[in-house]
């Protein structure tokens, strides 16, 4: 029995035929992998995976009244903007500088933008974008008539114009966080892997028809616990874990992403200006066998804090986590307490890993 | 992928098999390692430990969760397979093979409350989720 059925991405049936072992993420029926987490997280660090992101939910904010609405609404400034289909990576924060969700932005020229916010908080987030618009010209909408592809790894562009060749010629010499529109679709080179790659938005209708292309073009399937293995090496916050509403930027990791350089009003800019964070994001490499999950406690010279997001590292071979630790300059070592355990800890830099390289000095 | 007929099992998902020389060796089902997902680290217990039928004597940490094993019947832990705990994978790859510890039976009795095959398949319906 089912009180709240699931809902479904365009590609549930085309997931469920390859044998995806189907979880609940927030509300919606997604693959959590095809077989082994491992081996998808693997493929995509060394060639090409393929993700069903359209869980997502892109917004599209346009009228004359949309760039300083935007400049309002996010922490990032999206006027930083100079070409388009350029992409800006940006917190969403409320009065009191706390996160209400992290986002890309697309400018897609003129007075045209796209964002695309994150599954659980797509509900959230459009009511509260809605209740801030001003200007009643700017036009807000939801784009629930479009599918989310994430094809990521070395191989990825390559295998994208492989099985679908009409992208090519628009998007052969696009740089890093900026996109193209081809055939009704928009191709951006971001990712959530660190490594290379396009997440492309089209039409539900045509999602299936690109998925298997990209497939039969020897792209493997990759499911949501790949995905988060990837996103943690890569150092990547996963909202609802290593942030939420009663955090700020600066306590994440996310300071470069609030833009305080001209005198520009935001929402949570004079909270986030007015009191100095006591904490910071840092990593952890686990020495001793185990392996580190949200919340476990740590301990370190500078005091105790906790684990934000933990969890194995298929290419370091060792746990590895975020954690929210107090500011201390020059941290070295922590202890985390794992299933009672006080283990020992190396504290780094994130990202652990990026491009297949790995980053920290184990 | 079928239950071996010729294991006995536990209601928390470790299959039991009796070899020749008496003792007994230990691992978890299919059903137990399809639930956990890729599997990263195993803590065995160690060699020349002695346990109580359910004592928690192991742990299994997959990509997903921590899982604990319980001694399936009482007994002194008289090996370890150092292959499986090197390649912890082999678990997912072929459960029924990658034995992890192998007991010697203080009260060889206790191998009758064990669960057949049959009564395992019924066990493992219900877990499913």
């Amino acid at each position: 029995m089912t009180a709240n059925a699931l809902r479904s991405t365009p590609l549930a049936d085309a997931h469920r035929a390859l044998g995806a072992r189907m979880v609940d993420f927030a509300g919606w029926e997604m693959p959590l992998h095809y077989g082994s987490q491992l081996e998808e997280h693997r493929a995509v660090r060394s060639a090409a995976g393929v993700f069903d992101v359209s869980h997502m939910l892109a917004l599209d904010v346009e009228g004359g009244g949309a760039q300083a609405f935007l400049r309002r609404l996010l922490a990032n400034d999206i006027a930083r903007l100079k070409t388009p289909g350029q992409a800006l990576y940006s917190c969403l924060l409320n009065e009191a500088g706390g996160i209400l969700d992290d986002l890309i932005a697309y400018w897609r020229g003129e007075s045209r933008f796209r964002l695309v916010l994150n599954a659980g908080t797509a509900e959230k987030d459009c009511a509260w974008i809605l209740s801030q618009r001003e200007d009643a010209s700017v036009r807000i909408s939801p784009r629930r008539d479009l599918a989310i592809l994430a094809v990521q790894g070395p191989r990825a562009r390559e295998k994208t114009w492989e099985a679908l060749p009409r992208t090519r010629a628009a998007t052969r010499t696009i740089g890093y966080f900026h996109s193209a529109e081809v055939d009704g679709m928009l191709i951006a080179r971001t990712g959530y892997t660190g490594e290379d790659g396009f997440e492309i938005l089209l039409p539900a209708e045509v999602a299936a028809g690109a998925w298997n292309s990209l497939l039969k073009a020897g792209v493997a399937p990759a499911g949501l616990g790949a995905r988060d293995t990837l996103r943690l090496e890569g150092g990547m916050n996963l909202y609802g874990q290593d942030m939420d509403e009663t955090v700020t930027p600066y306590e994440c990791g996310l300071a470069w992403t609030v833009a305080l350089g001209e005198p520009r009003a935001f929402i949570g800019r004079q909270a986030v200006e007015a009191k100095a964070p006591t904490r910071e994001r840092r990593g952890l490499v686990l020495i001793d066998k185990g392996v580190m999950r949200s919340h476990q406690q740590v301990r370190c010279a500078a005091g105790a804090g906790e684990i934000t997001s933990g969890g194995f590292s298929p290419t370091l071979n060792r746990s590895i986590a975020l954690a929210r630790l107090p500011r201390a300059a020059g941290a070295e070592e922590a202890e985390v307490e794992v299933r009672g355990n006080w283990l020992r800890a190396k504290v780094v830099e994130p990202p652990f890993v990026r491009h297949g390289k790995v980053l920290v000095n184990l | 992928m079928t239950t071996p007929r010729e294991l006995k099992y536990t209601k928390s998902h470790e299959w039991v098999k009796a070899e020749p020389d008496g003792t007994v060796t230990v691992g978890i089902t299919f059903h137990a390692q399809e639930q956990l997902g890729d599997v990263v680290f195993i803590q065995p217990p160690e060699v020349g430990r002695r346990l109580k039928q359910g004592d928690e004597c192991a742990v299994i940490e997959s990509v997903k969760a921590a899982a604990d094993l319980y001694a399936p019947v009482s007994g002194e832990v008289v090996a370890v397979n150092q292959e499986v705990s090197d390649k912890p994978e082999r678990v997912n790859q072929d459960p029924y093979a990658a034995w992890m510890f192998r007991l010697k039976p203080s009260a060889p009795a206790e191998l009758e409350t064990l669960l057949d095959a049959a009564g395992y398949e019924k066990v493992a319906a219900e877990d499913k989720h």
